[in-house]
């Protein structure tokens, strides 16, 4: 039995940074089938029309973070979004914005990790570690729900109109990295953490834009903690904590 | 040329697990096809074993019960010295991770949460809401950077180098340059992840292609027990990404067009937790006989659990079902049909993860110890993950104090990396008229139909004649891109060979074994035959294909007996 497809074009922004003066677009129709994703839409270019797109992928289930990029004027994970979910044609792709092409689709996030590793973004428990595991309430594993769902796509960093300007802010998904470590009852640099982002290119920078929110394929709510490591900082200050 | 004492491949569970074991006595470094935390442990779901009886309806339980229950899932087939070892280090390697980080659900007393998963005689699978592998992954690679491991990204590793049976380093394809750079290495581990993309209907991620396994099958290193093909029960309809076991775990329904819960008639005592060889074929059973929907799939119903628990339990499985399949499963049924999951077998190791090659070792899906035999219980793998990953690195260690001759086989590396140049020039150049794209979805598309859930002879044959035709018609496929830059039109030509030797070995081992044991259901052979064959597959590379030999089954404890559910 044949399914039916409907042709799709899609906008392509190419750049190979080493033959191209500068990006252009390209467009490629294809035909799409009902459900289609747009990961599975560039597959289809890469496969039938044009070998030499580059783009990331992995997981194709939304979990892996390798496929954020710019589709349909939104940053989104190509796997998730379905082609017919976006209704403008021609269905426009390109880069996440504000970070280096590496070729097509593909960007440096050497610096989003960079960042990362910044902020000590691991857990730093008592030692000796006891003989079982350390015990956690539920009431305190509940309040790493929510950032412990990041899943490092690099959307948040992004979209935040501070990061554009400021190379140097810690940024959304480091600083929600931060938070889940000093939230965490297991932790015992608290106060280190908080210094780490207490910088004019740390929690300060956060000027509550809400794009890293508007983007993030997780529903986390960066800005929301943030603004909890501003005010850890200010009650510290005033000897509340 | 760059040099470490030891150099990881892949930085999934099992890799990372060995790196940061490694990392602390010994220079090591980690190169990966993808960028930190991408790989596809992350993609696990339900939890990973371990009889810690936090549970109260766990209290009795122990390695004892949890090693035979593991063995008879196996289908006897697992090792049982090993199973046994992989189990006494469960509980140990799980608090280990949780001292590192990893947010395990909790207990109302605090300790980690532990569900029911099938094929399981109690609630032992510790478990972090339905994203355990995620957060595990996540762990490790933090973990990683404190260590501060060296990791070198979008490397995909292309050949192992070895020199008088030692290995002496690695070729890697700098994905983002195109260039092949040598690296030299005094040992090597391999986590280089399963092949489950040699099928249709996988829910594996896009590089899972089993590279790593071809890799050392190419140089000499036999692949055992290949031939089991795991089929998780619970796919969703239509993309074929994971719905974990989990699901049913918390209490789902497998629910036919008839509403009946089917596994009443296959599995009466354990019903949807009945382990996943034989809720696989339960379900297509249920389709093959017209009790499916249109399309061929069931029901996992979760609506009786209600909101509060999907929320709590099962929130990953819930998005997943709404964003890919539109249904959110408070209000309706998830629309699901097995699908490819996992390969039990992989590069024939020993308990140390050390394989015949010297100083060459292989953890997680990529090895095969055995601990899974014929069928794997669910949460066993993030287990063999971090157990095996953690003694490869243990082992490394050991047999670095003894090892004399370092940084070796500078020769022999430059070598291989000049065959290597040279094969891609010769593929680059070639004017084909096949599409590789077209052959690789042939292949997916014959594995999953003729070497699939249940198998015949005469099937496996056409499979056998296709794929031999597909290697054939692999000598004309055309390259578009020719450049060097982030080319995956080259990548995935080249890893497509890898993938029809994998089918190769896979479809010949299972004509082989003319008996039915564990994800290996032969309905021309429906009886297991453990006089002739409870004993693992050994294939060895020649040129002219796979060599199909044999090797011992551990059973110093239990003997086999009939699985009943």
């Amino acid at each position: 039995m044949a399914i039916a497809t409907t042709p799709v074009t899609l906008k392509i922004q190419r750049f190979n940074p080493d033959t191209d003066k500068e990006p252009y677009w390209r467009e490629y129709t294809i035909q799409a089938k009902p459900g289609m994703t747009v990961l599975e839409a560039l597959f289809e270019v890469l496969n039938k029309y044009d070998g030499t797109l580059s783009f990331r992928f992995c997981c194709r289930g939304a979990i892996c973070g390798a496929c954020s990029m710019m589709i349909g004027g939104k940053i989104r994970l190509a796997c998730e979004t379905q082609v017919s979910a976006i209704k403008k044609r021609p269905l426009m792709i390109s880069p996440m914005p504000h970070k280096k092409v590496i070729k097509d689709l593909v960007v440096d996030m050497d610096p989003f990790f960079e960042q990362m590793r910044s902020i000590k973004p691991y857990l730093v428990a008592k030692e000796p570690f006891p003989e079982k595991e350390i015990y956690q309430s539920e009431k305190d594993r509940a309040k790493l729900t929510e950032p412990i769902d990041c899943i490092l796509c690099g959307s948040c960093s992004s979209a935040c109109t501070v990061a554009w300007w400021d190379p140097n802010y810690i940024g959304p998904a480091s600083l929600t990295k931060a938070y889940r470590f000093v939230v965490d009852s297991r932790d015992t640099i608290r106060d280190e953490r908080l210094d780490m982002v207490d910088s004019e290119d740390g929690v300060w920078r956060c000027h509550t834009i809400f794009n890293c929110v508007d983007v993030c394929p997780k529903k986390i709510n960066q800005t929301d903690a943030i603004q909890y490591l501003k005010r850890q900082l200010v009650k510290r200050k005033i000897g509340l904590l | 040329m760059k040099y470490h004492e030891v150099i990881v491949v892949g930085a999934g569970l099992a890799g990372l697990r060995a790196a940061v074991e490694t990392a602390t006595d010994l220079d090591t470094a980690i190169l990966t096809q993808v960028p930190p935390v991408r790989s596809h442990s992350g993609a696990a779901q339900g939890g990973v074993n371990a009889p810690m009886g936090n549970n109260p309806a766990g209290k009795d339980d122990s390695v004892e019960k949890h090693s035979y229950d593991t063995i008879k899932g196996s289908d006897f087939l697992a090792d049982q010295d090993s199973v046994e070892l992989m189990i006494g280090e469960a509980t140990p390697c799980i608090y280990e991770m949780e001292h590192w980080g990893c947010p395990f659900s909790r207990t109302p007393e605090g300790k980690i949460a532990q569900r029911p998963f099938g094929g399981a005689g109690f609630p032992r699978t510790c478990f972090a809401s339905d994203k355990t592998g995620l957060y595990m992954l996540h762990t490790l690679w933090e973990r990683s950077v404190a260590l501060n491991v060296k990791t070198y990204e979008e490397r995909f590793v292309t050949d192992i180098v070895v020199e008088n049976g030692n290995v002496v380093g690695v070729i890697a394809l700098n994905i983002v340059t195109g260039d092949f750079e040598p690296y030299m290495a005094d040992t090597v581990i391999f986590g280089t992840g399963g092949p489950g993309q040699v099928y249709g209907r996988s829910t594996n991620a896009l590089i899972s292609t089993g590279s790593g396994a071809y890799i050392a099958y190419k140089r000499g290193v036999p692949l055992k027990d290949m031939e089991f093909i795991q089929f998780h029960p619970t796919s969703l309809f239509g993309t074929n990404i994971l719905m974990t076991e989990g699901a049913r775990g918390e209490g789902g329904y497998l629910i036919n067009n008839l509403g009946e819960r089917f596994m009443s008639k296959y599995a009466p005592k354990a019903m949807e937790l009945g382990p996943r060889d034989i809720v696989s074929r339960s379900i297509q059973t249920e389709i093959n006989e017209g009790r499916g929907f249109e399309g061929g799939y069931v029901h996992l119903d979760l609506r009786h659990l209600g909101r509060e628990k999907i929320l709590d339990r099962l929130p990953g499985i819930r998005d997943i079902a709404i964003n890919f399949a539109g249904v959110d499963p408070i209000d309706k049924p998830i629309p699901i049909q097995p699908g490819q999951h996992y390969a039990m077998g992989g590069i024939s190791t020993d308990k140390n993860g050390a394989t015949n090659i010297k100083g060459f070792y292989a953890a997680g899906e990529c090895a095969c110890v055995s601990v899974h035999g014929a069928n794997r219980l669910g949460g066993n793998s993030l287990l063999d993950t971090v157990v095996f990953g953690k003694l490869s690195g243990k082992h490394v260690k050991e047999f670095m104090k003894t090892k004399k001759d370092r940084r070796q086989g500078e020769g022999m590396i430059m070598k291989t990396l000049e065959e290597q140049e040279k094969n891609r020039e010769n593929l680059l150049i070639k004017s084909g008229t096949e599409n590789h794209a077209a052959i690789r979805d042939e292949m997916k598309q014959t594995m999953i139909e003729k070497v699939g859930i249940f198998r015949t002879g005469a099937q496996m044959k056409e499979a056998l004649d296709k794929i031999l035709e597909l290697k054939k018609r692999y000598e004309s496929i055309r390259v578009m891109y020719k450049g060097r830059k982030y080319n995956m039109d080259y990548l995935r030509a080249y890893e497509l060979w890898g993938m029809l030797e994998l089918a190769h070995v896979i479809t010949l081992g299972a004509i082989k074994r003319e008996e039915s044991r564990g994800s290996h259901s032969r309905t021309d052979f429906p009886k297991r035959d453990d006089a002739k064959f409870l004993r693992h597959t050994m294939a060895t590379w020649t040129p002219d294909g796979p060599k199909i030999g044999y090797s011992d089954v551990n059973v110093y404890k239990y003997p086999p007996v009939e699985r009943k559910y």
